[in-house]
């Protein structure tokens, strides 16, 4: 029983985060159809605004809130570094733009920062543990369960019921269209922009929780499980993209309950030959989205 | 078809003043920094035959380069040292030592076969998709190489692999291999993948089977990666596994890109320009990092330049600076009009 309870925490905690990276890449994609590389970096500049504020006495709170909108307004950047300018012309030029500006952040942060990892404050709930029903659990994974289901919930509200949501909607299924009809394309965009950012800013709390340093590269382990989580949950699809979070994590902690220490150093490319055949199963994702017009 | 002819001897021209015009200097640094350039141009020129033809960006490629370096380094380097360099390698291959020559074609067969069987299903994917798989792939590559300690040491350093590239062995096999991308490209399948690059749906409609079509210049990319990968190991003769990872990936896609993937011109222009800037900003690095003693170490500066002018490059020219005509075709092409007009 408590081993059956500790595998469905470890799955929804790391599905929750993996939903909520997934979430932030496909809110992109969904409209302008550009994968963002520069996303994972999102992650990283969260952890150092952690980092640079630490020795200014603030409440963790506030740190954490100035985090994430460090994390938006990054991701709001990347849009006018990356996007904007080479948006018309083709998606191999967005492709690169965008991995050349995830590489432009990673090497700032070595140049004027440093290479080597940095500890993030972080308090003292994160490092604690719980005991429920016999498992032994740290708190961090239940505040990540909670936080994924108020986000989750917050994003569905938000694309269902508002405005704003709805327009973003629109956009996503045919951005001429919704265009013509009056929807403010530059606004959209850089709102898209603004809660992929929000959501990176969130998620790379809680990613940096469960590590407690910060390095240049830090972004890439997410940046990658949001690819494979999208990929798998259908590239169009906002739900998709939260069951492709929730199937990752399924696989990722199955496959460590059950591999052997000298496999589990493989466990990367088990992931992927998984996610090999899937795709082989259903080459668009496991949902499908809504079919996607031209992106100007 | 007579500007593909000049557009071979041209660059094969230009490989040719690259490695007689560094010998002729005779400086060691220069060797080395031209050596090196060719051996990129192996790998770009690699990545050519696939990205150019199909429209696809693919990361995956500096992985192939890895097992490329790996398997000729399992090869070659001497019985009596493998003891030393590999304590856990299998047995049966202890014994094992081939001639470096014979170990590339191993590296790029290797290569080609793990592409061949890893990639075909992923050929069906199109746009970001596939785009995202072989950012994947990367990954995967890089974990095996990590982690295989018996074939690969693990992170750690492998050494003792035989030091066989010298400058005109670089020089010929990236004369190879940018006629065989120029083959390629004008051959039937690399037509079709043309078409298919440009409107998936009127090629296929047409009867191009674009995932076959992919996979066949994708096995020729790695065959040509895992040359290339030989190559670099028996020149560097030491090396760990994150030579072949993210940055290695940037350096490569920036030279194909600035160059302009769809042209094998491009890839050899690019190779040869970021090859040079890349030398030059290093160099400013290294003598800013002299200056400013405990001021801490200048390091990303290189990649930061880079990261600023590929962005810039799609900006200005999101084709590169030969988006869609070989070097060839351009003279021939001005020769004409200047005929014409006069």
């Amino acid at each position: 029983m408590a081993f059956a309870i500790q595998f469905v925490i470890d799955v929804l905690s790391l599905g929750g985060a993996y939903a909520l990276m997934a979430l932030g890449l496909v809110i992109i994609y969904g409209i302008l159809r550009l994968v963002n590389f520069a996303y994972g970096e999102l992650i990283m500049v969260a952890g150092y605004t952690m980092y640079l504020t630490s020795g200014s006495g603030l409440p963790w709170l506030l740190m954490a809130a100035l985090a994430v909108v460090m994390a938006i307004v990054f991701g709001i950047l990347t849009d006018y570094v990356a996007f904007r300018p080479v948006r018309a012309k083709s998606v191999t030029a967005v492709l690169i733009t965008s991995f050349a500006f995830s590489n432009l952040l990673q090497n700032a942060a070595l140049l004027f920062i440093s290479p080597r990892p940095r500890n993030v404050p972080l308090p003292d709930i994160f490092s604690q543990t719980v005991s429920i029903g016999g498992a032994i659990t740290p708190v961090r994974n239940l505040i990540t369960i909670a936080a994924s289901i108020v986000l989750l919930a917050a994003v569905a509200f938000l694309m269902r019921k508002t405005t704003l949501g709805i327009a973003m909607r629109a956009a996503a299924t045919n951005f001429t269209m919704a265009r013509m009809l009056g929807v403010p394309a530059n606004l959209i965009i850089t709102s898209a922009f603004a809660l992929s950012g929000f959501l990176a800013g969130v998620v790379g709390l809680l990613w940096i929780g469960r590590i407690g340093t910060v390095v240049p590269g830090v972004g890439l382990e997410p940046l990658l499980v949001a690819f494979i989580a999208t990929v798998i949950g259908g590239m169009r699809s906002l739900p998709g993209a939260v069951v492709g979070g929730f199937l990752l994590a399924l696989i990722d902690t199955t496959l460590n309950y059950t591999l052997s220490q000298d496999l589990l150093k493989f466990r990367d490319a088990f992931t992927f030959s998984l996610v090999i055949l899937i795709l082989l199963w259903r080459p668009e994702g496991l949902i499908k989205g809504p079919a996607t017009g031209q992106r100007t | 078809m007579k500007h593909s002819y000049l557009t071979a001897l041209i660059l094969i021209a230009v490989i040719a003043i690259i490695a007689v015009g560094s010998h002729v200097l005779g400086i060691r640094l220069y060797d080395r920094i031209a050596t090196n350039l060719l051996i990129s141009l192996v790998l770009v020129v690699g990545l050519q035959t696939f990205m150019g033809n199909s429209g696809l960006l693919s990361f995956a490629h500096i992985g192939f380069m890895g097992f490329g370096a790996y398997t000729s380094a399992v090869l070659t380097i001497p019985a009596q040292m493998k003891g030393m360099a590999l304590p856990d390698l299998y047995e049966f291959m202890k014994v094992v030592e081939i001639s470096p020559l014979l170990a590339m074609l191993a590296a790029g067969v290797v290569a080609a076969l793990v592409a061949a069987f890893v990639a075909y299903p992923l050929m069906r994917l199109s746009d970001a998709a596939a785009v995202i798989t072989s950012f994947a792939l990367l990954v995967v590559l890089y974990t095996i190489m990590n982690n295989w300690s018996a074939l690969t040491n693990g992170p750690r350093t492998l050494f003792g692999l035989p030091k066989t590239t010298d400058m005109p062995i670089a020089a010929i096999v990236a004369g190879v291999v940018v006629v065989v991308a120029l083959l390629f490209k004008e051959s039937r399948t690399g037509k079709l993948l043309r078409a298919s690059r440009e409107d998936e749906v009127a090629a296929a409609a047409l009867g191009a089977n674009i995932p076959q079509l992919r996979w066949r210049a994708f096995i020729l990319a790695a065959f040509i990666a895992g040359v290339g990968g030989a190559l670099w190991g028996h020149f560097i003769t030491s090396f760990a596994p994150k030579a072949f990872y993210l940055k290695e990936t940037f350096l490569i896609i920036t030279m194909l890109v600035i160059g302009g993937a769809n042209t094998v011109t491009g890839a050899v222009a690019g190779t040869v320009l970021i090859t040079f800037a890349y030398e030059g900003l290093r160099g400013t690095e290294g003598a800013l990092n002299a200056g400013a003693t405990g001021a801490g170490q200048v390091v990303g500066l290189t990649e930061i330049v880079l990261a600023l002018a590929m962005i810039a490059v799609m900006i200005v020219k999101p084709g590169g600076l030969f988006p869609n005509r070989e070097i060839g075709h351009i003279l021939t092409r001005t020769r004409r009009r200047k005929e014409t007009s006069a």
